[in-house]
Protein backbone atom coordinates (compact mmCIF):
# COMPACT_ATOMS: atom_id res chain seq x y z
CA UNK A 1 0.00 0.00 0.00
CA UNK A 2 1.09 3.58 -1.05
CA UNK A 3 2.90 6.05 1.98
CA UNK A 4 3.41 9.15 2.62
CA UNK A 5 6.09 10.88 4.17
CA UNK A 6 5.80 14.88 4.83
CA UNK A 7 9.61 16.52 5.57
CA UNK A 8 8.61 19.71 7.55
CA UNK A 9 11.29 21.96 8.55
CA UNK A 10 10.61 24.38 11.66
CA UNK A 11 12.62 26.97 13.51
CA UNK A 12 14.00 24.66 15.87
CA UNK A 13 13.97 21.33 14.20
CA UNK A 14 12.60 18.90 11.33
CA UNK A 15 9.72 16.82 11.95
CA UNK A 16 9.13 13.89 10.07
CA UNK A 17 5.51 13.17 9.58
CA UNK A 18 4.36 9.59 8.01
CA UNK A 19 0.71 7.96 7.10
CA UNK A 20 -0.18 5.51 5.23
CA UNK A 21 -2.34 6.14 1.79
CA UNK A 22 -5.48 6.68 3.45
CA UNK A 23 -3.89 10.32 5.19
CA UNK A 24 -5.76 9.48 8.16
CA UNK A 25 -3.50 8.74 11.19
CA UNK A 26 0.00 10.02 11.34
CA UNK A 27 3.29 8.98 12.90
CA UNK A 28 5.30 12.07 14.07
CA UNK A 29 9.54 11.84 14.41
CA UNK A 30 11.20 14.67 15.82
CA UNK A 31 12.56 17.45 16.25
CA UNK A 32 15.43 15.91 14.34
CA UNK A 33 18.47 18.68 15.00
CA UNK A 34 16.81 20.06 17.94
CA UNK A 35 16.86 24.02 18.12
CA UNK A 36 18.50 24.63 14.60
CA UNK A 37 16.33 26.32 11.85
CA UNK A 38 15.60 23.89 8.83
CA UNK A 39 14.78 25.86 6.19
CA UNK A 40 14.42 22.48 4.18
CA UNK A 41 14.14 19.21 3.93
CA UNK A 42 13.50 17.59 0.45
CA UNK A 43 14.05 13.75 -0.79
CA UNK A 44 15.27 12.83 -3.77
CA UNK A 45 13.02 11.69 -6.61
CA UNK A 46 15.69 9.12 -7.78
CA UNK A 47 15.86 7.25 -4.20
CA UNK A 48 13.45 8.78 -1.83
CA UNK A 49 15.18 7.65 1.12
CA UNK A 50 17.72 9.64 0.60
CA UNK A 51 16.95 13.10 1.95
CA UNK A 52 18.80 16.08 1.95
CA UNK A 53 18.42 19.30 4.48
CA UNK A 54 19.54 22.56 5.62
CA UNK A 55 20.23 23.16 9.36
CA UNK A 56 21.13 26.68 10.53
CA UNK A 57 21.48 28.98 13.22
CA UNK A 58 22.52 32.45 14.09
CA UNK A 59 25.31 31.17 16.50
CA UNK A 60 27.05 28.41 13.91
CA UNK A 61 26.14 28.83 10.64
CA UNK A 62 25.22 26.43 8.16
CA UNK A 63 25.16 22.75 8.76
CA UNK A 64 23.80 20.25 5.92
CA UNK A 65 22.76 16.80 6.69
CA UNK A 66 21.66 13.94 4.82
CA UNK A 67 20.02 10.64 5.44
CA UNK A 68 20.06 7.09 3.54
CA UNK A 69 17.45 5.81 5.61
CA UNK A 70 14.36 8.29 5.16
CA UNK A 71 15.31 10.02 7.87
CA UNK A 72 15.58 7.99 10.62
CA UNK A 73 19.64 8.57 10.81
CA UNK A 74 21.57 11.82 9.78
CA UNK A 75 24.90 12.38 9.35
CA UNK A 76 26.47 16.33 8.64
CA UNK A 77 27.96 16.74 5.23
CA UNK A 78 30.13 19.70 3.81
CA UNK A 79 29.06 23.22 4.66
CA UNK A 80 31.53 25.12 2.87
CA UNK A 81 29.99 27.43 0.24
CA UNK A 82 32.31 29.81 -1.05
CA UNK A 83 31.33 32.02 -3.93
CA UNK A 84 33.51 31.81 -7.15
CA UNK A 85 35.63 34.46 -7.74
CA UNK A 86 35.64 37.92 -6.22
CA UNK A 87 31.52 37.70 -5.04
CA UNK A 88 31.18 41.82 -5.44
CA UNK A 89 28.38 43.89 -4.33
CA UNK A 90 24.34 44.39 -4.76
CA UNK A 91 22.01 46.64 -4.28
CA UNK A 92 21.53 47.01 -0.23
CA UNK A 93 17.73 47.53 1.32
CA UNK A 94 18.55 51.45 0.42
CA UNK A 95 19.85 50.99 -3.19
CA UNK A 96 23.77 51.55 -1.95
CA UNK A 97 26.22 48.88 -3.49
CA UNK A 98 26.42 45.92 -1.10
CA UNK A 99 29.04 42.88 -0.64
CA UNK A 100 27.79 40.08 -1.32
CA UNK A 101 28.09 37.89 1.94
CA UNK A 102 27.01 33.94 2.28
CA UNK A 103 24.11 33.62 5.01
CA UNK A 104 22.25 30.23 4.96
CA UNK A 105 20.72 27.96 2.66
CA UNK A 106 17.31 28.36 1.69
CA UNK A 107 16.42 25.42 -0.61
CA UNK A 108 17.60 22.12 -1.55
CA UNK A 109 16.90 20.51 -4.96
CA UNK A 110 18.09 17.16 -5.63
CA UNK A 111 18.48 15.96 -9.58
CA UNK A 112 15.67 14.53 -10.80
CA UNK A 113 17.96 11.38 -11.67
CA UNK A 114 20.89 11.52 -9.20
CA UNK A 115 20.57 11.26 -5.68
CA UNK A 116 23.96 12.31 -5.14
CA UNK A 117 23.71 15.95 -7.13
CA UNK A 118 21.79 18.49 -5.39
CA UNK A 119 21.67 22.24 -6.14
CA UNK A 120 21.55 24.79 -3.24
CA UNK A 121 19.61 28.00 -3.26
CA UNK A 122 21.20 30.28 -0.86
CA UNK A 123 21.23 34.34 0.79
CA UNK A 124 22.75 35.86 -0.54
CA UNK A 125 21.51 34.77 -3.52
CA UNK A 126 23.11 32.69 -5.51
CA UNK A 127 22.99 28.89 -7.03
CA UNK A 128 25.08 26.27 -5.80
CA UNK A 129 26.02 22.43 -7.10
CA UNK A 130 27.08 19.47 -5.48
CA UNK A 131 27.72 16.56 -7.45
CA UNK A 132 28.49 13.90 -3.89
CA UNK A 133 25.87 14.12 -2.22
CA UNK A 134 26.57 17.40 -0.17
CA UNK A 135 30.36 16.84 0.43
CA UNK A 136 31.48 19.52 -1.24
CA UNK A 137 29.99 22.83 -3.46
CA UNK A 138 30.02 24.76 -5.99
CA UNK A 139 29.02 27.96 -7.60
CA UNK A 140 27.20 28.25 -10.55
CA UNK A 141 28.14 31.48 -11.40
CA UNK A 142 26.41 32.20 -13.99
CA UNK A 143 23.41 32.94 -12.36
CA UNK A 144 25.23 35.86 -10.19
CA UNK A 145 27.13 36.94 -13.08
CA UNK A 146 25.33 37.03 -15.41
CA UNK A 147 24.60 41.04 -15.75
CA UNK A 148 21.69 41.95 -13.43
CA UNK A 149 23.52 41.34 -10.42
CA UNK A 150 24.51 44.74 -8.85
CA UNK A 151 20.61 45.61 -9.32
CA UNK A 152 19.30 42.49 -6.94
CA UNK A 153 18.35 43.70 -3.46
CA UNK A 154 16.75 41.62 -0.74
CA UNK A 155 13.59 41.19 0.41
CA UNK A 156 12.34 41.77 3.39
CA UNK A 157 13.34 38.30 4.57
CA UNK A 158 16.83 38.92 3.00
CA UNK A 159 18.21 38.16 -0.65
CA UNK A 160 17.45 34.67 -1.37
CA UNK A 161 17.51 31.73 -3.95
CA UNK A 162 14.70 30.25 -2.66
CA UNK A 163 13.10 28.35 -5.63
CA UNK A 164 15.00 25.91 -7.93
CA UNK A 165 12.41 24.18 -10.37
CA UNK A 166 14.00 21.47 -12.83
CA UNK A 167 12.11 20.48 -16.05
CA UNK A 168 11.79 17.31 -16.33
CA UNK A 169 11.76 17.04 -20.15
CA UNK A 170 14.86 19.03 -20.46
CA UNK A 171 17.73 18.06 -18.25
CA UNK A 172 19.54 21.38 -19.95
CA UNK A 173 16.64 23.99 -18.21
CA UNK A 174 16.39 24.97 -14.77
CA UNK A 175 14.44 28.14 -13.42
CA UNK A 176 15.37 29.92 -10.56
CA UNK A 177 13.73 32.26 -8.46
CA UNK A 178 15.43 35.12 -6.12
CA UNK A 179 13.86 37.63 -3.73
CA UNK A 180 13.97 40.18 -4.66
CA UNK A 181 15.52 39.88 -8.24
CA UNK A 182 12.85 37.92 -9.87
CA UNK A 183 13.06 34.25 -12.01
CA UNK A 184 15.74 33.39 -14.40
CA UNK A 185 15.93 30.63 -16.40
CA UNK A 186 19.07 28.64 -17.63
CA UNK A 187 18.97 26.12 -20.89
CA UNK A 188 22.40 25.02 -20.52
CA UNK A 189 22.52 23.42 -16.96
CA UNK A 190 22.94 26.19 -15.26
CA UNK A 191 26.01 27.65 -17.22
CA UNK A 192 24.17 30.44 -18.16
CA UNK A 193 21.19 32.51 -17.15
CA UNK A 194 18.74 35.18 -17.73
CA UNK A 195 16.20 36.89 -16.55
CA UNK A 196 12.51 36.30 -17.33
CA UNK A 197 10.63 38.61 -16.11
CA UNK A 198 8.78 40.05 -18.62
CA UNK A 199 5.10 40.88 -17.70
CA UNK A 200 5.91 41.80 -13.77
CA UNK A 201 4.81 44.86 -12.45
CA UNK A 202 6.28 46.04 -9.29
CA UNK A 203 5.80 48.98 -7.40
CA UNK A 204 8.30 48.78 -5.12
CA UNK A 205 10.99 49.67 -7.63
CA UNK A 206 11.54 52.63 -9.74
CA UNK A 207 10.85 51.02 -12.88
CA UNK A 208 7.71 48.97 -12.51
CA UNK A 209 8.17 46.70 -15.42
CA UNK A 210 11.97 46.81 -14.97
CA UNK A 211 13.94 43.48 -16.09
CA UNK A 212 14.91 42.48 -12.55
CA UNK A 213 14.50 43.75 -8.89
CA UNK A 214 11.30 42.05 -8.85
CA UNK A 215 10.07 39.83 -5.31
CA UNK A 216 9.20 36.88 -6.75
CA UNK A 217 7.66 34.69 -3.87
CA UNK A 218 7.34 31.33 -5.54
CA UNK A 219 7.29 29.38 -8.72
CA UNK A 220 5.47 25.84 -9.59
CA UNK A 221 5.29 23.96 -12.40
CA UNK A 222 3.56 20.80 -13.24
CA UNK A 223 5.20 17.38 -14.53
CA UNK A 224 3.95 16.66 -17.47
CA UNK A 225 3.67 20.85 -18.47
CA UNK A 226 7.17 22.16 -18.32
CA UNK A 227 6.65 24.84 -20.04
CA UNK A 228 3.82 26.65 -17.93
CA UNK A 229 5.13 28.16 -14.75
CA UNK A 230 2.79 29.31 -12.02
CA UNK A 231 4.09 32.38 -10.05
CA UNK A 232 2.84 33.81 -6.60
CA UNK A 233 4.94 36.81 -6.68
CA UNK A 234 4.94 39.68 -3.60
CA UNK A 235 1.61 40.94 -5.32
CA UNK A 236 -0.16 39.22 -7.87
CA UNK A 237 -0.21 35.56 -9.12
CA UNK A 238 1.20 34.93 -12.37
CA UNK A 239 1.60 32.82 -15.12
CA UNK A 240 3.52 32.24 -18.20
CA UNK A 241 3.07 29.77 -21.23
CA UNK A 242 6.38 29.67 -22.41
CA UNK A 243 8.77 28.91 -19.82
CA UNK A 244 8.90 32.58 -18.48
CA UNK A 245 9.08 34.31 -21.80
CA UNK A 246 6.59 36.32 -20.62
CA UNK A 247 3.73 36.23 -17.80
CA UNK A 248 -0.09 37.39 -17.22
CA UNK A 249 -1.40 38.28 -14.15
CA UNK A 250 -4.36 35.35 -13.22
CA UNK A 251 -4.99 36.88 -9.63
CA UNK A 252 -8.49 37.10 -10.98
CA UNK A 253 -11.18 37.31 -7.91
CA UNK A 254 -8.64 36.49 -5.39
CA UNK A 255 -9.52 38.37 -2.15
CA UNK A 256 -6.08 39.60 -1.89
CA UNK A 257 -3.07 38.44 -4.30
CA UNK A 258 -0.55 39.21 -1.61
CA UNK A 259 0.97 35.51 -0.50
CA UNK A 260 4.19 33.15 -0.82
CA UNK A 261 3.34 30.19 -1.47
CA UNK A 262 1.64 27.97 -4.90
CA UNK A 263 1.64 24.34 -5.92
CA UNK A 264 -0.22 22.30 -8.81
CA UNK A 265 -2.35 19.57 -8.43
CA UNK A 266 -0.54 16.21 -9.14
CA UNK A 267 -3.33 15.25 -11.56
CA UNK A 268 -4.35 17.86 -13.27
CA UNK A 269 -2.09 21.20 -14.36
CA UNK A 270 -4.43 23.55 -14.69
CA UNK A 271 -5.80 23.36 -10.72
CA UNK A 272 -3.24 25.58 -8.49
CA UNK A 273 -3.60 26.28 -4.96
CA UNK A 274 -2.23 29.54 -3.27
CA UNK A 275 -3.03 30.87 0.08
CA UNK A 276 -4.15 34.84 0.33
CA UNK A 277 -2.33 36.82 2.87
CA UNK A 278 -3.93 40.05 3.94
CA UNK A 279 -1.09 42.33 2.58
CA UNK A 280 2.75 42.85 2.91
CA UNK A 281 2.62 44.68 6.02
CA UNK A 282 0.15 42.07 7.36
CA UNK A 283 0.79 38.64 7.20
CA UNK A 284 -2.05 36.91 8.22
CA UNK A 285 -5.59 35.88 6.40
CA UNK A 286 -7.84 38.16 6.08
CA UNK A 287 -10.20 39.14 8.76
CA UNK A 288 -8.67 35.81 10.33
CA UNK A 289 -10.19 33.37 8.68
CA UNK A 290 -7.72 30.47 7.02
CA UNK A 291 -8.38 29.52 3.65
CA UNK A 292 -6.66 28.19 0.51
CA UNK A 293 -8.20 28.96 -3.02
CA UNK A 294 -8.33 26.71 -5.62
CA UNK A 295 -8.69 27.39 -9.33
CA UNK A 296 -9.44 24.62 -11.34
CA UNK A 297 -8.95 27.12 -14.27
CA UNK A 298 -5.08 27.39 -14.24
CA UNK A 299 -5.87 30.83 -12.83
CA UNK A 300 -8.23 33.71 -13.20
CA UNK A 301 -11.56 31.73 -11.03
CA UNK A 302 -10.69 31.08 -7.83
CA UNK A 303 -12.79 28.69 -5.24
CA UNK A 304 -12.09 29.68 -1.73
CA UNK A 305 -11.22 25.98 0.33
CA UNK A 306 -12.34 26.31 3.96
CA UNK A 307 -13.66 22.84 5.76
CA UNK A 308 -11.47 22.14 8.38
CA UNK A 309 -9.73 25.29 8.32
CA UNK A 310 -9.74 27.92 11.18
CA UNK A 311 -12.55 30.79 10.74
CA UNK A 312 -11.93 32.94 13.11
CA UNK A 313 -8.99 34.25 15.06
CA UNK A 314 -6.01 32.63 13.08
CA UNK A 315 -3.48 35.56 12.09
CA UNK A 316 -0.94 33.36 10.69
CA UNK A 317 1.40 32.97 8.15
CA UNK A 318 2.74 30.33 5.51
CA UNK A 319 5.78 30.64 4.20
CA UNK A 320 6.94 30.32 0.86
CA UNK A 321 8.16 26.27 0.91
CA UNK A 322 5.05 25.67 2.68
CA UNK A 323 2.77 23.79 0.69
CA UNK A 324 3.21 20.67 -1.66
CA UNK A 325 0.73 17.92 -2.73
CA UNK A 326 1.48 14.34 -2.91
CA UNK A 327 0.73 12.25 -6.30
CA UNK A 328 -2.13 9.55 -4.45
CA UNK A 329 -5.22 9.42 -6.03
CA UNK A 330 -7.09 12.11 -4.53
CA UNK A 331 -4.31 14.03 -4.69
CA UNK A 332 -2.92 15.52 -1.39
CA UNK A 333 -2.49 18.98 -0.75
CA UNK A 334 -0.69 20.07 2.60
CA UNK A 335 0.81 23.12 4.01
CA UNK A 336 1.89 24.47 7.18
CA UNK A 337 2.07 27.83 9.24
CA UNK A 338 4.49 30.18 11.49
CA UNK A 339 1.77 28.87 14.08
CA UNK A 340 3.11 25.54 14.09
CA UNK A 341 0.40 24.10 12.14
CA UNK A 342 0.40 21.65 9.18
CA UNK A 343 -2.61 21.15 7.44
CA UNK A 344 -3.73 17.65 5.21
CA UNK A 345 -6.30 17.48 2.72
CA UNK A 346 -6.49 13.83 1.18
CA UNK A 347 -9.16 14.76 -1.46
CA UNK A 348 -7.68 17.92 -3.74
CA UNK A 349 -8.40 20.47 -1.65
CA UNK A 350 -12.34 20.14 -0.12
CA UNK A 351 -11.82 19.17 3.13
CA UNK A 352 -8.88 20.09 5.62
CA UNK A 353 -7.68 18.34 8.70
CA UNK A 354 -3.94 19.18 11.02
CA UNK A 355 -1.60 16.81 11.28
CA UNK A 356 0.16 18.40 13.71
CA UNK A 357 -0.99 21.49 16.32
CA UNK A 358 1.87 22.42 18.24
CA UNK A 359 5.08 22.52 16.20
CA UNK A 360 7.58 25.34 16.28
CA UNK A 361 6.82 28.08 13.25
CA UNK A 362 6.72 26.06 10.06
CA UNK A 363 9.43 27.37 7.44
CA UNK A 364 8.77 24.57 4.56
CA UNK A 365 6.53 21.58 3.60
CA UNK A 366 7.66 18.87 1.10
CA UNK A 367 5.98 15.42 0.76
CA UNK A 368 6.92 12.36 -0.82
CA UNK A 369 4.66 9.64 -2.08
CA UNK A 370 6.01 6.16 -1.74
CA UNK A 371 5.79 2.68 -2.96
CA UNK B 1 46.24 18.24 26.78
CA UNK B 2 44.14 21.51 26.90
CA UNK B 3 40.54 20.96 27.87
CA UNK B 4 37.77 22.69 25.64
CA UNK B 5 34.29 23.42 26.68
CA UNK B 6 31.55 23.76 23.87
CA UNK B 7 28.21 24.66 23.94
CA UNK B 8 25.32 22.42 23.43
CA UNK B 9 24.67 22.99 19.56
CA UNK B 10 28.16 22.12 18.55
CA UNK B 11 27.94 18.99 21.52
CA UNK B 12 25.68 17.47 19.35
CA UNK B 13 27.09 18.28 16.00
CA UNK B 14 30.38 17.54 16.96
CA UNK B 15 29.07 14.08 18.62
CA UNK B 16 31.32 14.66 21.67
CA UNK B 17 30.82 14.88 25.45
CA UNK B 18 30.71 17.83 27.65
CA UNK B 19 33.99 18.52 27.43
CA UNK B 20 37.17 17.76 25.18
CA UNK B 21 40.81 17.45 25.51
CA UNK B 22 43.07 18.40 22.81
CA UNK B 23 46.97 17.79 21.85
CA UNK B 24 47.06 21.66 20.59
CA UNK B 25 50.74 21.85 18.45
CA UNK B 26 50.99 25.51 18.88
CA UNK B 27 49.12 27.10 22.95
CA UNK B 28 47.35 30.48 21.47
CA UNK B 29 43.44 30.28 20.47
CA UNK B 30 43.84 29.40 16.91
CA UNK B 31 45.90 26.71 17.62
CA UNK B 32 43.01 25.33 19.97
CA UNK B 33 40.97 26.20 17.17
CA UNK B 34 42.98 24.49 14.65
CA UNK B 35 43.34 21.48 17.07
CA UNK B 36 38.99 21.10 17.08
CA UNK B 37 38.53 21.41 13.66
CA UNK B 38 41.05 18.48 12.68
CA UNK B 39 39.62 16.81 15.64
CA UNK B 40 36.20 17.20 14.76
CA UNK B 41 35.83 18.47 11.01
CA UNK B 42 32.07 18.47 11.23
CA UNK B 43 32.74 21.59 13.42
CA UNK B 44 34.67 23.27 10.71
CA UNK B 45 32.77 26.50 9.72
CA UNK B 46 30.47 26.24 12.79
CA UNK B 47 32.99 28.52 15.15
CA UNK B 48 34.50 30.11 12.28
CA UNK B 49 34.52 31.14 8.41
CA UNK B 50 35.72 28.55 6.59
CA UNK B 51 37.96 31.49 4.04
CA UNK B 52 38.41 34.20 6.13
CA UNK B 53 38.80 32.84 10.13
CA UNK B 54 36.80 35.31 11.19
CA UNK B 55 35.02 34.20 14.62
CA UNK B 56 31.18 33.95 14.29
CA UNK B 57 29.72 37.13 15.37
CA UNK B 58 27.85 35.15 18.04
CA UNK B 59 30.98 33.25 19.20
CA UNK B 60 32.75 33.85 22.26
CA UNK B 61 35.51 32.07 23.82
CA UNK B 62 36.25 32.83 27.56
CA UNK B 63 39.05 31.71 30.10
CA UNK B 64 40.20 32.34 33.93
CA UNK B 65 37.16 34.51 33.43
CA UNK B 66 38.71 36.53 31.00
CA UNK B 67 37.01 37.55 27.85
CA UNK B 68 39.32 36.84 24.66
CA UNK B 69 37.07 36.75 21.86
CA UNK B 70 38.43 39.88 20.54
CA UNK B 71 42.29 38.20 20.81
CA UNK B 72 44.22 37.52 17.49
CA UNK B 73 44.57 34.16 16.26
CA UNK B 74 48.06 34.14 17.96
CA UNK B 75 47.38 35.27 21.21
CA UNK B 76 48.76 32.96 23.86
CA UNK B 77 46.29 30.90 25.67
CA UNK B 78 46.43 31.78 29.70
CA UNK B 79 48.70 29.43 31.68
CA UNK B 80 46.34 27.50 33.51
CA UNK B 81 44.74 26.98 30.12
CA UNK B 82 48.00 25.25 28.59
CA UNK B 83 48.10 23.33 32.26
CA UNK B 84 45.45 21.84 32.04
CA UNK B 85 43.61 22.99 35.29
CA UNK B 86 41.33 25.41 33.56
CA UNK B 87 39.13 24.67 30.27
CA UNK B 88 39.07 26.98 27.28
CA UNK B 89 35.44 27.61 26.83
CA UNK B 90 33.37 28.19 23.55
CA UNK B 91 30.19 30.06 24.11
CA UNK B 92 27.60 31.22 22.39
CA UNK B 93 26.36 34.71 22.64
CA UNK B 94 23.31 35.43 25.07
CA UNK B 95 21.91 37.85 21.82
CA UNK B 96 22.76 35.34 19.61
CA UNK B 97 20.43 32.91 17.69
CA UNK B 98 16.77 33.49 16.87
CA UNK B 99 13.16 33.28 18.92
Amino acid sequence: MSKVRVLVGTRKGAFVLTSDGKREKWDVSGPHFAGWEIYHVKGSPADPNRLYASQSSGWFGQQIQRSKDGGATWEPMGNKFVYDGVPGTHQWYDGTPHPWEFKRVWHLEPSLSDPDKVYAGVEDAALFESTDAGQTWNELSGLRGHGTGPHWAPGAGGMCLHTIVIDPSNPQRMYVAISAAGAFRTDDAGKTWRPINHGLHSQHIPDPDAEVGHCVHRIAMHRSRPGTLFMQKHWDVMRSDNAGDSWQEVSGNLPTDFGFVIDVHAHEPETIYVVPIKSDSEHFPIDGKLSVYRSRSGGNEWERLTKGLPEKDCYVNVLRDAMAVDSLDKCGVYFGTTGGQVYASADSGDNWSPIVHDLPAVLSVEVQTLA
Amino acid sequence: MIRVILPAHLRTLGRTGSEITLDVKAPTIGGVLDAIEESYPTLQGAIRDHVTLQRRPFVRYFACEQDLSHEPLDFPLPGPVVAGAEPFLIVGAIAGGSF
